[in-house]
């Protein structure tokens, strides 16, 4: 991080926390619930940046692992558990799916990687819908309930957006950690250039596997946060178009950026919701400016903003050695 | 004495082009071995398959009397063999320190201790150290992408050398170097190999940079091994005055 | 045993459409590094024009089809590529691939405002009346539907195989650098690819919409299909495409009659799964191996 650019950082970071925290005072309980619903995705799409945009893998799958976590907490809190051991069972289970799916899928190439996570997000998707006895079918389970925190009830619309926003923070400050450890050092070097790491001792495959079974725990995660919210869950939510969407999170926010996933769920979460005034046309036009920025911006918009703010020499001089690097590859092969 | 490496019968084809063709050597400690050969004789190839980036498709390698053969690279690196690429390949993001720290970090401790210890897995010191040892201690912190051209070569070697490996394989290290730079390096090198007593391979098409370094050089041409000696007699060779004058 | 039969050719109909499609989908991967997620949208948006040539402009069916068939391949060929796939394709393929999952989105919203949301008959190419062959009622329209596939596919073979244009689209595919020292208009040939497949989607289209009705979300569940067909044949290769997609329909078709509905879609998703990870060039592909 550039020096010069940090307290502009601290700053803007300052500011976007307090507002975060005045904001519930300001807003109608909708307004809070999607709020609420922010913070869940971007819990999920922190979850698919480790995978995506740090270890570079592509995963359609996301949506499974918040269904599994939303299952897992709507089954166990309507009968009685309490909701922290839910809240770890969610996360620990998705883990271990997550390196059990990820064992054999990882020793393919991205894009069919791409399709082994599309094939179990729908498989995951048809085993919520039709097994009634376990998920409620298309019924799905309801009333689920919101949990006390030392005997504070989270049960209002204010209470519960402070304990989401806790949970963002405590990933967040987790993420930042894992991205500092040497683990972060490595997962750059797996996605930047897997040959070069692996001839340095890098164990990619661990390490791909680690990231995207990470990915996966908070996928869990966010589910347990997101059953509580809704107080409902049924499968419909859980389809591939919540994978695709966290990807376009992800990308959108900027992919491999450590604030990538907040703007991203920003954007796909609350831009919708603003376009709703033009009614039954809010989707395409979310759409139409998905496109666009893809048009305009693919590095996102925090690769943008890396653009903009970066003295020119030096980005032109990484990526014309990347570019470089790029067509010599060709080249060689 | 058993050598450091030991390849035997190495062959390997793509479909109908054999590249190389049953190539054996043996590489002693401390030495400094140079393989050389026109364009396409299959010396990056060769290196390919000793570090699994590519599988064999014939014939044996041995690490300190082991067998080797086929491991993946990163398991290699983790026996004491590191490399170079023809193509430089350092992390442009990544400052210059950590990508050395990068170069050294996997072999400390294990993936755990690596995620609950400090942020630069303690060796920024050593990465320092490796700095001054190649004179870049005044770009410790740019990002490497910003690096000149010859910086970067240093760079990329210094990662080489980073955990202290028993073994390097330097694939044209000295390619693109301007003239200033290509002294240093070879001082540096030669300087390297006295101090930690370890053991290069060297692929090289600079002739003066190779009979210089080298205490000992292998021609390769059309993937096979036409003559071995000291820099003198390769020099003179009419073999291999042929394989690079016929092409 | 008639039942089998039956369900067979119904299955190689419906498989022949899925290959068109997913012949479409791979030309697009091996010329452009395209992934068009949007590719079962663009089966379903063939069918709309149509209607909509038929509703509002009063045109009656074949002109409906003919006017259809130059504005798919004008939009989903030529405005595609222009518009979309050359600005982002530059900065990579997941740009690109949340560029096709927006076009999806955005289609099948269209659709769904400007038309609606209710499932649309369509009229079919042929009545749906049966011949009887050997004493088995076989459906005529699966006759044809396959006929017309077949041909079609055969008449793509013979262009990339037989003709300047094509053997020049098929080194721009496998070499783009050295196609275009040769003198091969690269660009142009990337450019039919597009309009290949934007004709291949439309013919698709007016086959498979009768079978299953004209609706929005179409879409969805026909591009899933085109995967799995593309990748189970083998991605880099056309026959493979082919060979998928009849594999896939057949298959469909039977788990569809013999075992749970709810489940159906989960046999082709298992496949592609265990193809993936067993062989993951599919059954017909090259393998893509990995080198310095």
């Amino acid at each position: 991080m550039r020096p010069a650019r940090r307290p502009l950082m601290g700053i803007a970071l300052a500011l976007v926390f307090a507002f975060l925290l005045a904001a519930p005072f300001g807003f109608k309980p909708y307004g809070i619930f999607i709020l609420s619903m922010w913070a869940v995705m971007t819990i999920a799409a922190i979850g698919l940046n480790l995978t995506l945009g740090y270890a570079g893998q592509v995963s359609l799958a996301q949506a499974a692992f918040v269904g599994i976590g939303a299952y897992i907490t709507a089954y166990l809190t309507t009968r009685g558990w309490p909701f922290w051991s839910t809240y770890l069972l969610a996360g620990v289970s998705c883990f271990a799916i997550g390196w059990l799916l990820g064992y054999p899928a990882l020793r393919v190439q991205h894009h069919y990687l791409a399709f082994v996570t599309l094939a179990f997000n729908t498989l995951i998707y048809l085993i919520f819908r039709n097994e009634e006895w376990l998920t409620g079918g298309i019924y799905g389970i309801s009333n689920v309930p919101r949990p006390d925190v030392a005997g504070w009830s989270m049960n209002g619309p204010r209470q519960f957006y402070y304990f989401c926003l806790a949970h963002l923070a405590l990933v967040s400050l987790a993420t930042w950690w894992l991205i500092r450890s040497p683990w972060g050092r490595a997962f750059v070097a797996l996605r930047e250039n897997p040959v070069r790491a692996l001839s340095l001792g890098v164990d990619t495959r661990r390490y791909t596997l680690m990231a995207f079974a990470l990915g996966a725990g908070l996928g869990g995660i966010s589910g347990a946060l997101y059953a509580p919210l809704v107080q409902f869950v049924d499968p419909t939510p859980f389809a591939l178009g919540l994978s695709l969407n966290l990807l376009l999170m992800v990308v959108v926010g900027g992919s491999g950026y450590f604030f990538g996933p907040f703007l991203g769920a920003m954007v796909a979460v609350l831009l919708p919701e603003w376009l709703r005034f033009t009614e039954g046309f809010y989707l395409m036009g979310y759409a139409l400016l998905v496109m666009a920025l893809m048009v305009l911006c693919p590095a996102g918009l925090l690769g943008l903003l890396d653009r903009l703010t970066k003295p020119a020499g030096k980005s032109a001089e990484i990526s014309a050695t990347r570019s470089e690097a790029a067509v010599q590859g060709e080249g060689a092969r | 004495m058993t050598a450091v490496l030991s390849v035997r019968d190495l062959r390997k084809s793509f479909g109908g082009i054999v590249a190389v063709d049953g190539v054996s050597f043996e590489v002693n400690e401390g030495e400094i071995l140079g393989i050389i050969g026109p364009n396409g004789s299959g010396k990056s190839t060769l290196f390919n398959c000793i570090l699994g980036q590519l599988r064999p498709s014939a014939g044996e390698v041995h690490l300190d009397g082991r067998s080797v053969t086929g491991l993946r690279p990163c398991d290699l690196n983790r026996l004491g063999v590191s490399r170079t690429f023809q193509l430089l390949q350092i992390f442009p993001q990544l400052t210059a320190r950590e990508n050395l720290i990068l170069a050294g970090q996997e072999h400390r401790g294990s993936m755990l201790s690596r995620l609950m210890g400090p942020s630069d897995a303690g060796l920024s010191p050593s990465a320092d150290r490796m700095l001054a040892f190649f004179r870049l201690e005044h770009v410790a912190d740019e990002p490497a992408g910003g690096l000149s051209y010859g910086q970067q070569k240093l760079l990329d070697a210094a990662m080489a050398f980073m955990a202290g490996p028993r073994l390097a394989l330097l694939d044209e290290p000295a390619g693109g170097v301007n003239l200033t730079m290509l002294a240093s390096l070879r001082e540096r090198l030669k300087a390297m190999n006295l101090e930690q007593g370890s053991t290069f391979v060297v692929i090289e098409h600079n002739m003066e940079f190779v009979m210089a370094l080298c205490n000992r050089i292998l021609v390769l041409a059309a993937g096979r091994i036409i003559a071995a000696g000291g820099p003198a007699e390769i020099r003179r060779d009419p073999k291999v005055i042929e394989a690079y004058l016929g092409h | 045993m008639a039942d089998i039969l039956q369900l067979l050719l119904a299955g190689l109909a419906t498989g022949a459409i899925y290959a068109l499609v997913a012949i479409g989908f791979t030309l697009l991967w091996q010329t452009s590094q395209t992934i068009n997620f949007a590719q079962g949208e663009f089966v379903m948006l063939p069918a709309f024009f149509v209607l909509v040539g038929m509703s509002y402009f009063g045109l009656s069916f074949w002109p409906a089809v003919a006017v259809g068939a130059v504005v798919s391949v004008v939009v989903l060929g030529f405005l595609f590529k222009r518009l979309i796939v050359d600005p982002v394709i530059r900065h990579g393929v997941l740009p690109l691939v949340i560029a096709t999952i927006g076009l999806a989105i955005f289609f099948k919203e269209a659709v769904r405002e400007f038309y609606g949301a209710d499932a649309q008959p369509f009229p079919p190419v042929v009545a749906a009346i049966d011949v009887t062959v050997f004493g088995v009622a076989l459906a005529v329209q699966s006759l044809v539907v396959l006929a017309i596939s077949i041909v079609a596919v055969a008449a793509l073979q013979l262009f990339l195989n037989h003709t300047l244009t094509g053997r020049c689209m098929q080194a721009s595919a496998q070499n783009p650098t050295v196609a275009r020292l040769l003198g091969i208009p690269v660009e142009r040939m990337i450019l039919y690819t597009f309009l290949i497949n934007a004709a291949l989607v439309t013919l698709a289209s007016i086959l498979i919409t009768p079978i299953y009705l004209a609706k929005f979300t179409n879409g969805e569940w026909l591009g899933l299909y085109a995967f799995i067909a593309a990748i189970v044949g083998g991605f880099n290769q056309v026959r493979g495409a082919l060979v998928g997609g009849l594999l896939l329909g057949v298959i469909d078709n039977f788990a569809a009659a013999y075992l749970s509905s709810q489940y159906r879609m989960a046999i082709p998703l298992l496949i592609l799964i265990v193809v993936i990870l067993v062989r993951p060039q599919g059954l017909l592909g090259r393998v893509e191996e990995r080198t310095v």
